[in-house]
């Protein structure tokens, strides 16, 4: 097992035992149902709106190179600059280097997972830049020095207490009765003075579209339009992933995003952005740069059966949905993205290491059932452990217990042996009081549960005695 | 003449949860069905499958669509196992002359109250239950198999069953075969709030169509002293007074 898998299993052993934590998420995710519910019937037809924002993405995703080449021809035709980094290091590279060419002291950050996943606020930190994220929530886990817990809501996990708290303890400003309004205020007020001092403004970007060269930002603070318009240089990060054919396409995704991200009909503010301020414009950076990252997802776009995983949109329904992520939390996965879509993908991007998120899950398919794009989540999971297992070989953990146990299965006399000996031996065993003891094969089961049932006869036995003429009475 | 059903009993039904069978076998007679138990039917691979092990679950359909393959109409009491076969065996045996085998028998087998309620149009089987009963919607039979009244609509056909709604009724069990056990922490915080969710309800008996989910939910409220048992749709419908 990886040191990263037994982390694993330590954090969710702890976290799916914490009851304080419990009852927030549980909270918090009966607020997003309802209002993801409210959402969805709002549209006359959401399966179809789903299919469409899937077909979409297909066709985008099938494309990647004719669209994003598109895309980067309308960039730079409006005079912007594109960059393409094959991996962390040469993201990151480019975007210090133009910070420090260009005399940056301070940067503001809009919400971006893709920028987590490159970790580049450290490596911007290192040159001496004050790096502000401004989302809300990215903002208190930032002064909490941990990373998001949520794609979506990245403090989803702290009650206003702890906020107060944290507030006083970095900001040194004791909100009363942590009044949310005051609470908002209270950071509205210290960011205001990093949108103005920064030089540099970070982004991602919900969609990239070739056939404007826009970048698309959905927001619900407004963080995004000062990010993107108040500093000098702008500078959008993102996924090749991201990318749509047509600006008209937003008509479905923009809605279907907001709805799957937070039950909205659409999120507060939608902001187009084409290339740096031009003359006789009234706002707008005076440079204007876009990082095309791929970080992997060309491995994944090399295979067919996998490749759909790039449709995804971020939008969280998916963490929302999970009874595995509302247990164990978004910090246990230890990934830059959570929930069945990080158990998906992270494997992909990250290696075996990560391997065991594929299997961290109950194959209940509620994530693929509310994917706005339809990616089939579950059924993903199902083929990574098969790749998995597959390029392990025999020392794949389990190959040698499942080969005695295909002896048994293509032999039903074995089997049936083998299944009397089983029920008859901790029958015994349970009847000394050792269900959940260490000599219990079974004690996985049976430390937290009551034991399974274990009845004198198996079906076949009562069926040959008698049954199959009859329909003899019950054991 | 009466349809000819074959019984596909999952394996842990057989070795662990031999009533639900025994009481499925009555309903179908009982609605006129000649039911028959081809004995040399073991496990449809879903544990191996569900590893990551393909190689070592092909067998096991191989094995299931040789013993299955002149049965008009199988039918089995649990949505899970209806799930690997329908749904997996297709992908699971590749391309091929074995896929459309599977493809042919996954069409011909069904679970339980889907055969029931969909295949032979029936709400009242003749039933009667005289207590209150809620219904967890297992994860399989709901998002694999699609079926979402099928069950309760036979529910409702029972005499004297009084079916009381579960908030959350389609949220996991926390199953999920090795799941239960690799992720045992995982799995019982899972089960917690379905019995949690089941106790709300106030109900005698909380009702499923897959056996594996009653098996876990009956772990933990069994641990916890709860007072709801748990039984399999089957057993309701066989239950005659």
């Amino acid at each position: 097992m990886s040191s990263a898998a037994q982390q694993f299993l330590r954090d969710a052993a702890a976290k799916s035992a914490d009851l304080v934590h419990r009852e927030i998420i549980r909270k918090n995710m009966e607020s997003y149902d309802a209002a993801h519910l409210r959402g969805r019937s709002r549209f006359k037809d959401w399966e179809t709106a789903r299919r469409r924002c899937q077909e979409i993405k297909r066709e985008a995703i099938n494309h990647l190179d004719h669209y994003l080449l598109q895309f980067e021809e309308k960039v730079i035709a409006h005079g912007g600059h594109v960059f393409w980094a094959a991996n962390s290091a040469e993201a990151c590279g480019y975007i210090r280097d133009l910070a420090v060419s260009r005399g940056v002291r301070t940067v503001v950050k809009s919400k971006s997972m893709v920028t987590e996943e490159i970790h580049l606020a450290p490596v911007l930190e290192e040159q001496g830049i004050k790096v502000w994220e401004t989302d809300l929530g990215e903002f208190i886990v930032q002064l909490r020095n941990e990373p998001p817990y949520h794609i979506v809501t990245p403090a989803m996990h702290l009650n206003r207490q702890q906020i107060r708290d944290l507030f006083r303890d970095k900001l040194g400003e004791d909100v009363a009765d942590a009044d949310p309004q005051k609470l908002v205020a209270l950071a509205r007020r210290k960011l205001r003075e990093a949108f103005f001092a920064a030089e540099m403004g970070i982004s991602g970007a919900n969609f990239i579209i070739a056939d404007s060269g826009a970048v698309a930002i959905s927001t619900n603070e407004g963080n995004g339009r000062l990010s993107t318009s108040l500093p000098r240089i702008h500078v959008a990060v993102t996924g090749i992933e991201k990318v749509i054919p047509r600006l008209v396409d937003l008509a479905t995704l923009w809605p279907v995003l907001a709805t799957s991200g937070t039950g909205q009909p659409i999120t507060t503010y939608s902001t187009l952005i084409a290339g740096p301020r031009k003359p006789g414009e009234a706002d707008g950076p005076e440079e204007f740069h876009v990082v095309l990252i791929d970080n992997g997802r060309s491995g994944l776009l090399a295979n067919a059966e996998e490749r759909e995983v790039l449709h995804c949109i971020r939008c969280g329904a998916c963490l929302n949905i999970c009874p595995v992520y509302r247990n164990i939390g978004g910090h246990t996965y230890n990934t830059t993205y959570q929930g069945p879509i990080g158990s998906v993908l992270t494997p992909h991007l990250r290696g075996s290491d990560f391997q065991h998120l594929s299997y961290a899950s109950s194959l209940c398919g509620a994530c693929s059932s509310v994917c706005p794009v339809n990616i089939n989540l579950h059924h993903h999971l199902l083929h990574n452990r098969r790749d998995f297992t597959a390029a392990a070989g025999s020392k794949a953990s389990g190959r040698l217990q499942f080969r005695l146990w295909r002896i048994a299965m293509v032999h039903p006399r074995l089997y049936a042996v083998g299944g009397w000996l089983m029920r008859r031996g901790l029958r015994l065993l349970y009847g000394l009081g050792l269900a959940g003891s260490a000599l219990d094969p079974m004690r996985a089961w049976s430390r937290k549960r009551a034991p399974v049932p274990l009845p004198r006869r198996s079906f076949r036995a009562q069926w040959k005695k008698g049954m199959a003429l009859t329909g003899a009475a019950k054991e | 003449m009466a349809r000819k059903v074959s019984l596909f009993v999952p394996c842990f039904v057989d070795q662990l949860q031999p009533e639900v069978a025994v009481d499925a076998v009555t309903v179908l007679r009982r609605v006129g069905c000649e039911v028959d138990y081809p004995d040399d039917q073991t496990c449809c691979g879903q544990p191996a499958f569900n590893s990551g092990f393909w190689n070592e679950a092909r067998p096991c359909a191989e094995r299931f669509l040789r013993v299955f393959r002149d049965a008009e109409t199988i039918v089995c009491p649990s949505g899970s196992c209806t799930t690997m076969v329908r749904v997996f065996y297709p992908e699971l045996m590749g391309a091929g002359p074995g896929h459309d085998e599977a493809v042919a028998v996954g069409r011909r087998t069904f679970e339980f109250s889907e055969f029931l309620a969909k295949v032979m149009g029936l709400s009242d089987v003749g039933a009667t239950f005289p207590h209150t009963v809620t219904y967890h919607a297992s994860c399989h039979g709901l998002r694999e198999l699609r079926l979402r009244d099928e069950p309760l609509k036979l529910l409702r056909g029972v005499k004297g069953l009084k079916l009381v709604d579960m908030l959350r009724c389609d949220e996991c069990c926390g199953f999920g075969g090795t799941f239960a056990m690799k992720f045992e922490n995982i799995s019982v915080a899972m089960g917690e709030q379905k019995a949690d969710s089941i106790a709300v309800t106030g109900a005698e008996y909380v009702t499923a169509i897959d056996p594996s989910c009653l098996m876990h939910v009956q772990g933990i409220m069994g641990r916890r002293k709860d007072g709801a048992k748990t039984i399999h749709l089957a057993s309701i419908l066989a239950s005659e007074r």
